[in-house]
């Protein structure tokens, strides 16, 4: 046996498919002295890995889970444990089938091989299948199977070759040790490791092991039921693990595959069964292995008859017995996603979790290169570990959403659909005063915001067929007309936005603005009162976040940013903040709430509480400054994100209910309408052409692409300014361009609105990829409703990003003509963005 | 042919076993729940006479908590047609109870339904391993036993049992019908459940005697796991270079000159 | 008195009788009682100068010609009558199939308590005893009820033990009262062991087979080095269900107990239902890929490794050797 070095510099825990592509992908990328400590055996510890049913559907909706998917592929290929079946989601219900073309359509956004098919060529694949209960199947012919553990072994193996690695089997972690917020130390039943950077790959351990070191991991480990019957006579002659489709019955939410002569058949209905960390027995308590459970038949009852309808050929067969039944572990997150990166809490130690089979070497290969250079290729936002607010980690939470989210494996997700469990956790101060107006909330980052007003159903009337209604049942989901009412009642008179979300912190101290300017695009240098609009880029000129910054004095700097993506970009801020400790950050969001207000009659709204200058001399644009409104102290900020005249309003928390009203009151004789984040966040910044972060904006597009550079790049130095010098030095291989479309109506002439990541085809229905081989889709959509048409973004490719080209978007299996707009940044509404500045 | 199958719901334990805190029974906290295989072959059994003999009942009957249901259902997932429970509260029965309450149990469905032609138990539970239940229903019953039975062969009026000779080979008891049979693994290989033997077996009703929870008289007084001999394990190597010293071993143990 | 019913075979106590009687003996010595015998079969009486050694005071030896061969319900009736004449404090019988079948037949017939495979017992009031459960993978502590208390004793639990000085052993012989219709259940016909084979419980070297074997073709090496050393092949119950041996070949809890001189584990992960029937070896030799492996753990000597690559060269080497 190895003498393990007792000094490593990295420790990474956990021996199944994420850590075993961790070491191999950090050993790959340079780095040596790599413990990796395993509490089981090898090569099958006994996690998740072990009892996976290790198939692999390449389509998600998202395109970061998309795209870690697709390069795990081609790793598994390479490393020759990848079995192609090819795969098919079956339809029993009309909306399944519809949902069937939407797959579709992400799929060609993405750029996945796949089609629609008829359940006789479903037949004719999968020759077990009853047809009489499907409408159709959405077929992928790239899917397949893989061995995990084998993969594990070669990846292991590798990083030996390569003498980065130490392998330390059998050997339980028992504490880590931090000081002054960095890891130090791995302590084992072993023996201790030193360490500086430790790496959680533990799986539904992973909780456990992050609270040794302080640190918040929230997951939970969830049953996934599993029985596998043979011997199957139809399997008797076919050779190797699997020779038919895998299938996937979406609407039991079940899966059916071939393992050799036995047919796998998979579970995601049944109640969701979640247990905690501290509950997984260990290995030697374990009939099996620690994440493999006494099967409960009870909750596999639906099932297995829902089964035998699918595949009566098979389970209806009595010679056919059931030979294996697991409850299996897997891990859930409250929002379904993984959780990767350093942890807030702690510096140095990191965590890859709650990660499935098919996207792990992508993962680990997409964390190795965030470890090693801080810059990944694919953009790791949505399954940042510091995305998670305070509440969001909570026991109750994490359970709560796990469990809904559970039944949404294979479910039909509506883009806006909302939670339904833990609702009301973060409430503005407003928060009566919008039920009274008969709010609809939708909830970000806990926050309860009114998405619109049932109290402004009356403009409906006020503005006809310009409120663009929609017919169709899923667009109109999550949806009213009320929004567009809001939007043109906002943009001809004056409206009041709820925008408590925002995540607020202050840089101060003596080195504050070289803090900022050192992270900043924008110049920070500026006149205190100036309030700046800045992307934030990583080393590679990625676009890591946008948001505004407000010099409120020599050594003070309030950054303002949104509630989804705020916490990520706080954590970015500490860490680069200056060593000397010159600069400090604080967090000022729960102290206080913002209201918008704007609108050509804002001023006067304004104008009319307050003794202050609010002329357009008095308090320009661009600036932000501490006016009395209403008796109370408030800090106004003169910038919009709907493209009208109007202020952030900013006053303590306890003082919001003051401001809502006296606002309220002033705005009455103006025709004040409150509006929801419908307008602020959707059909304002489409018509103004406003990018957002995480649909326009993302580590994978420029600054160049996004058409959002300033004249001048400032002197001092930030992070990516190297790379950004260098996207500035050539043109872009694909504009972000604002589309509309020419005809809405459906071949059943019913009027269809893209909701978004919908395919941009050429005329002849072919997809338009760009040099970098990323497809066309629509980043965003929604309704304009000042311009009269329904609005895509999308990144063109140079010879499509020309004003006036015709193309086509495809949505729910039909296409529809679409007309180049706007190349670039260039508002479609009020293009010299006059009505800001007025 | 009407056969009883008399089965007992144990934890499935493989690795370690833990106890609860009062030492009086396993932590199943995460095991499942299984019967012996001595019973699982006499489920098996049942079902081959009767399909063997083209026609009859199967009947698998248990004492214990009403989760014990679950084990009834996984025998009639395998073809036992009907089901009895006679009901307890969880706690443990001793044998001379356990006998007891079977053999009234067999006595009030025979009244009815007239007798069985073979009652099939496990040579013993997994889990007590008393190694007399059913000779003492037998002999409540005045029926011919045979105990540790690896081949059974039911004939017009008599009942063939083999069972392993000290010292190998083979003995065979002819006896008469009805007859008590305990049942040991290796008498067949169990088949797996089927899916609509599972679906079939949900449905099906479950008859339940409740049992009056004095009568368990248990003598247990407390659990203990033994110690294990932590033997210090000398590796003689990794892999096939190993050889060498592995036959060092056998020449020091003798096996080899 | 402390009766205790002998299993004999070659003129003597078999080893499990002997084990019975050493607990007799430990039992008469606390409680000052006589240790009685009670035999039943051919050449019954003739094992009484055999007895001595165990500090046997008196043998009873069951006299009926009926009784010629094996008939565990009329047996059971006999040692019932036997002891409801002498009243003895304990009963105690072996652990072997017999042994556990005779007292059970005993506990029925007088309606008394039986504890089974016993390894400790504490005279007193109540008696106390430890059994094993599982297969021994658990022990019991339990009270022992009744005016006469019947246990058998689990095997290889109580060293065999000889008395300071030899004991002269009465013998007398007990006609039972028995009908024809007590002998209902009698050995009618056997079928002789295979001729050549080994057998599993008494074979000197075992080689295992288990999970890691991976298939009936991979037990070809396991059968050649069985052969090589003189010994037989055992599997464990994965192995069975699998259907790649027969459940002869099965040691654990529900197969065979073995005690060989050494048992070669090979892929064998040690649940503990297969540990119970090889924890009479001497030796284990576990040839496993996992080094944490319970099997490995309890091991003597251990390889680490793919049993499909050491078994060929062990075997080579085994040949080289001679």
């Amino acid at each position: 046996m190895s003498t393990q070095p007792a000094d490593a510099r990295v420790v990474v825990i956990g021996a199944g498919i994420v850590g075993n592509s961790l070491v191999y992908h950090l050993a790959k990328l340079g780095w040596k002295h790599i413990v990796q400590v395993e509490k089981g055996p090898l090569p099958n510890p006994g996690g998740s890995t072990g009892h996976a049913s290790n198939f692999i559907f390449l389509t998600d909706h998202s395109r970061e889970m998309t795209n870690l998917t697709l390069d795990s592929v081609d790793q598994y290929k390479e490393l020759g444990v990848f079995t192609q079946s090819g795969g098919i989601e079956v339809a029993r219900t009309h909306e399944r089938m519809e949902e069937l073309k939407r797959r579709m359509a992400s799929s060609r956004s993405w750029g996945i091989d796949a089609e629609l098919i008829t359940p006789e060529q479903v037949k004719a694949m999968v020759p077990y299948i009853d047809t009489d209960i499907i409408l159709g199947g959405f077929s992928t012919p790239g899917i397949g199977v893989v061995d995990s553990l084998r993969a594990g072994t070669i990846m292991r193996e590798r990083a030996q070759e390569l003498d980065a690695l130490t392998i330390s089997p059998m050997t339980e972690v028992t504490g880590i040790d931090v000081e002054d917020g960095h890891v130090t130390r791995v302590r084992t039943d072993k023996g201790d490791f030193d360490a500086d950077i430790v790496l959680i790959a533990a799986g539904v351990w992973s909780p456990r092991i992050a609270a040794m070191a302080g640190a918040e991991v929230p997951l939970t480990p969830a049953v996934h039921q599993m029985i596998s019957v043979g011997p199957v006579p139809l399997f008797e002659d076919t050779v190797g693990e699997i020779t038919y489709p895998i299938v996937r019955d979406m609407d039991t939410n079940m899966y059916e595959r071939q393992h050799g002569g036995d047919l796998e058949v998979g579970s995601y209905a049944h109640r969701a069964i979640l247990m905690d960390a501290d509950e997984i027995p260990s290995i030697a308590e374990s009939k099996l292995s620690p994440t493999e459970l006494p099967f409960t038949q009870e909750d596999f009852d639906l099932q297995m008859e829902q089964g035998l309808e699918l595949v009566p050929d098979i389970l209806g067969d009595e010679r056919v017995g059931i030979r294996h039944a697991i409850n299996g572990l897997l891990s859930l997150t409250p929002d379904g996603m993984p959780i990767l990166g350093e942890t807030p809490e702690v510096h140095g130690l990191w965590v890859a979790a709650a990660v499935w089979i098919k996207e792990a070497p992508g993962i680990a290969k997409m964390v190795a290169e965030w470890m090693t250079t801080g810059q990944p290729e694919i953009d790791p936002h949505g399954s940042d570990i510091a995305r998670f607010h305070a509440h969001q980690t909570a026991r109750e939470h994490v359970k709560a959403r796990s469990a809904e989210g559970f039944n949404k494996t294979y479910g039909i997700v509506h883009p806006a659909e909302q939670w339904e469990s833990n609702r009301d956790v973060r409430l503005s101060p407003f928060n009566h005063r919008e039920r009274e107006l008969g709010a609809m909330f939708f909830e970000t980052a806990g926050w309860e915001r009114p998405f619109w007003y049932a109290s402004n159903e009356s403009l409906l009337e006020e503005y006809g067929d310009r409120v663009m209604p929609r017919t169709a049942e899923w667009e109109s989901r999550w949806w009213s007309p009320i929004i567009n009412a809001e939007h043109l009642a906002m943009r001809d008179r004056v409206g009041m936005v709820d925008l408590s979300a925002f995540v607020i912190f202050d840089i101060t101290g003596p080195g504050a603005l070289a803090a900022v300017q050192a992270i900043a695009v924008a110049q920070m240098d500026v006149p205190v009162g100036r309030v700046v609009y800045t992307p934030l880029l990583n080393e590679a000129g990625g676009i890591k976040s946008d948001l505004t910054i407000m010099r409120l004095g020599r050594d003070q700097f309030r950054v303002v940013t949104g509630g989804a993506h705020g916490m990520g970009d706080k954590k970015w801020f500490r860490d680069h903040l200056p060593a000397d400790g010159s600069a400090q950050l604080s967090d000022l969001t729960s102290m206080f709430t913002t209201v918008g207000i704007w609108g050509p009659r804002a001023r006067d709204v304004v104008a009319s509480a307050t003794s202050g200058d609010v002329s357009n001399e008095g308090f320009p644009f661009g600036t932000a400054r501490s006016i009395e409104l209403g008796g109370i102290p408030v800090l106004a900020s003169r910038i919009s994100y709907v493209g009208e005249l109007g202020w952030e309003l900013y006053v303590p928390m306890e003082q919001g209910a003051r401001l809502w009203d006296t606002l309220w009151e002033a705005g009455q004789p103006h025709g004040i309408v409150p509006f929801g984040i419908g307008v602020y966040g959707t059909t304002g910044r489409l018509e103004k052409g406003y990018r957002a972060h995480g649909a326009e904006l993302d580590l994978e597009f420029d600054l160049v692409e996004a058409d959002m550079l300033r004249p001048k790049v400032k002197e001092a130095d930030f992070i990516g300014r190297a790379a950004y010098l260098e996207q500035r030095s050539r043109p872009p291989v694909a504009t972000l361009s604002t589309l509309t479309v020419d005809d809405n109506t459906s071949a059943s002439g019913v009027e269809r609105y893209m909701l978004g990541r919908e395919p941009i085809l050429t005329l002849d229905g072919g997809p338009i990829t760009d040099a970098k081989g990323r497809r066309s889709f629509v980043t965003s959509a929604g309704s304009g409703p000042s311009v009269g048409k329904h609005i895509l973004l999308s990144y063109l490719p140079p010879e499509y990003a020309v004003v006036g080209t015709k193309l086509l978007v495809e949505y729910f299996g039909e296409r529809y003509p679409v007309t180049v707009d706007v190349v670039g940044s260039t508002p479609l509404f009020d293009p010299d963005n006059s009505r800001v500045r007025s | 042919m009407n056969i009883l199958v008399c089965v007992k719901r144990v934890p499935a334990t493989a690795g370690k076993i833990t106890l609860t805190a009062d030492d009086r029974a396993i932590d199943t906290r995460y095991l499942g729940f299984t019967v012996s295989p001595h019973e699982e072959c006499a489920v098996e059994e049942a079902v081959r006479i009767v399909e063997a003999w083209g026609g009859g009942t199967t009947t698998v009957l248990t004492l214990g908590p009403e989760e014990a249901t679950d084990q009834l259902r996984e025998a009639m997932a395998v073809g036992i047609d009907k089901a009895i429970l006679l009901g307890t509260d969880g706690g443990e029965w001793g044998a001379v109870a356990t006998a007891t309450a079977i053999t009234d149990a067999i006595r009030t469905r025979e009244a009815a339904d007239g007798p069985f032609d073979l009652i099939l138990l496990g040579n013993e539970a997994a889990d007590t391993g008393d190694y007399q239940v059913g000779v003492r229903i037998a002999v409540a019953l005045d029926r011919p036993i045979v105990t540790g039975v690896k081949g059974l062969e039911v004939g017009e009026g008599t009942v063939t049992a083999r069972r392993e000779a000290p010292g190998g080979g083979w003995e065979l008891y002819e006896i008469p019908r009805p007859a008590v049979v305990t049942v040991k693994e290796g008498i067949n290989l169990p088949r797996y459940p089927s899916v609509p033997g599972r679906l079939r077996a949900r449905k099906k009703e479950i008859e339940r005697v409740a049992l009056d929870p004095a009568a368990a008289a248990p003598s247990m007084i407390r659990l203990r796991v033994p110690v294990e001999k932590e033997s210090a394990v000398e590796i003689l190597g990794e892999g096939p270079e190993a050889a060498p010293r592995v036959v060092e071993v056998f020449r020091r143990l003798g096996l080899i000159a | 008195m402390i009766l205790v019913v002998v299993e004999h075979e070659a003129g003597a106590p078999d080893r499990l009788s002997v084990e019975a009687l050493a607990l007799g003996r430990s039992l008469a010595e606390a409680t000052g009682e006589p240790l009685a015998a009670v035999a039943y079969g051919p050449g019954s009486a003739a094992i009484a100068g055999a007895l001595g050694a165990s500090g046997v005071a008196t043998l009873t030896a069951i006299d009926d010609p009926r009784l010629a061969e094996y008939a565990p319900e009329a047996l059971g009736k006999a040692v019932a009558q036997l002891v409801e004449r002498d009243r003895p404090s304990v009963v105690i019988g072996t652990g072997s199939e017999r042994g556990a079948e005779i007292l059970a037949h005993v506990a029925a017939r007088t309606g008394l308590p039986l504890a089974a495979n016993v390894t400790e017992v504490r005279p007193g009031d109540p008696w106390g005893v430890t059994r094993q459960r599982w297969g021994g993978s658990l022990l019991e502590e339990a009270r022992l009820d009744g005016p006469i208390r019947l246990l058998t004793v689990a095997p290889h639990a109580v060293k065999p033990a000889s008395a300071a000085a030899p004991s002269q052993v009465a013998v007398e012989a007990f006609a039972p009262d028995l009908t024809d219709r007590d002998l209902r259940v009698r050995i009618t016909s056997r079928v002789p062991a295979e001729a050549g084979v080994v057998s599993l419980a008494d074979a000197r070297v075992v080689v295992g087979g288990g999970r890691g074997v991976g298939s009936t073709e991979g037990f070809a090496e396991l059968d050649e080095l069985a052969l090589l050393l003189g010994g037989t092949v055992g599997v464990s119950r994965v192995v069975t269900s699998a259907g790649w041996r027969p459940h002869a070949q099965q040691v654990g809890q529900t197969g065979t107990r073995i005690a060989p001189d050494l048992y070669i584990a090979c892929g064998i992960s040690g649940a503990i239902q297969h540990m119970v029937g090889a924890r009479s070896a001497k030796a284990i030799l576990a040839i496993n890929t996992d080094r944490d492996a319970p099997m490995v753990t309890r091991a003597t000597y251990a390889v680490i490794g793919d049993l499909h690559t050491i078994l060929p060269a062990i075997i080579t080497a085994v040949r080289a050797a001679r």
